[in-house]
């Protein structure tokens, strides 16, 4: 019975921790403006829509990784999938939350363009360093 | 015995933990965030010494089995003293570290009676059988883990919420928080499922916990190195129900 009810309540405290936890990612990178260069790739003007996610992610795994940003794209990639998961169950009653799940898909977009210009710079790095020696 | 994967996230482990600190002191967080890194640099050595003691005594000997649980209810106690240090960075504007201080204290000692007392009703209920075998045994770590973890819980969470009311805007101290919530999240969740479902087998046990105790190095190590201290998030931003 105990454990039961400690399952229940751990399970509900890390789906929240977890949103929470990837809004922060996200938040961190929506300050941050895309360049020319990578809103003509991507499509993406100044806000992105849910639909641009996997376009972007395919753009991404084009470049090479970046150590840093890998963990967070995968948490973000995570997210998504469970955004996706409430839009077909608990959204399709629940008209706000559609409003929510789409807003909340876009903002993953968005992260993942900015994660594919990071990696266009740092790939350009890369080649600027072989290419002096 | 464990087998090459868990060897390798037992090191990918200790090397985060490593990392941690190593950020920590690269961006010359090392004395503002001191609990936290006290406790990595323990759980450091603590990963280190259960490896000496598996090597020399073996992963069924009692002696391992005594030292991984002491030194899991030595760290669990470490990782409360670093939530405090994270309740204290929240309220020290507010002039509330005494208060903190002694909240700790009286957390402490209330989690330990806490812990004595089901430890206690269960040693009688065992010994009324007159028989510990190590089954029985396991059940009551079980038991007691899941519990300490769920403490934890309710405190990281206490303080999540009190962040959001007081609209707390550092993003470092934020992703810190949220990083304990979720690792105590997965545990006080995976002990209390193994504990439902004693009896079972359980295959992906030996994989999960190794792995989820891999997430609060990774977070912290993330958040020391990549989000500078003077960045700032709204806290309405963050809320799963949007304020």
């Amino acid at each position: 019975m105990m454990a039961g009810v400690i399952f229940v309540f751990s399970a509900a405290a890390l789906l929240q921790f977890f949103i929470s936890y990837c809004r922060s990612l996200i938040a961190a990178s929506s300050k941050q403006s895309l360049s020319a260069e990578v809103k003509d790739v991507t499509g993406i003007q100044r806000f992105a829509s849910g639909d641009d996610f996997k376009r972007v992610m395919q753009l991404l795994q084009l470049c090479p990784e970046r150590p840093e940003d890998r963990n967070s794209v995968q948490a973000i990639g995570a997210y998504f999938r469970l955004l996706n998961f409430l839009r077909s169950t608990i959204a399709k009653f629940v008209p706000s939350m559609q409003d929510w799940t789409e807003s909340e898909r876009g903002h993953c977009a968005y992260f993942a363009a900015v994660a594919l210009e990071r990696r266009i710079s740092f790939s350009r790095d890369m080649l600027a360093e072989q290419m002096d020696a | 015995m464990p087998g090459p994967f868990q060897y390798c996230v037992w090191f990918l482990c200790t090397f985060l933990e490593v990392s941690v600190v190593v950020c920590s002191i690269a961006k010359g967080s090392f004395r503002r965030y001191l609990s936290l890194n006290v406790y990595m640099v323990a759980a450091c050595f603590v990963n280190l010494a259960r490896f000496k003691i598996l090597l020399t005594y073996g992963y069924l000997s009692p002696e391992y089995g005594y030292f991984y649980y002491y030194s899991d209810l030595l760290l669990t106690i470490g990782l409360y003293c670093a939530l405090m240090g994270l309740y204290s960075r929240v309220f020290e504007e507010m002039g509330a570290g005494k208060y903190v201080r002694l909240g700790a204290v009286l957390l402490l000692l209330g989690t330990a009676g806490f812990s004595f007392a089901i430890v206690q009703q269960s040693s009688s209920r065992l010994l009324g059988q007159f028989v510990m075998d190590s089954r029985a045994m396991g059940h009551l770590v079980l038991e007691a883990s899941q519990n300490l973890y769920f403490v934890g819980l309710v405190l990281t969470y206490v303080l999540w919420g009190a962040m959001l009311k007081l609209r707390e805007t550092r993003t470092r101290l934020i992703q810190l928080v949220l990083a304990l919530g979720l690792y105590f999240s997965v545990f006080a969740a995976s002990y209390a499922f193994r504990n439902l479902s004693t009896g079972m087998r359980n295959d992906i046990w030996p994989y999960f916990i190794p792995i989820s105790g891999c997430l609060l190095p990774l977070a912290w190590a993330y958040a020391f190195w990549r989000i500078p201290e003077e960045a700032r998030i709204a806290p309405s931003r963050l809320a799963v129900v949007p304020r």
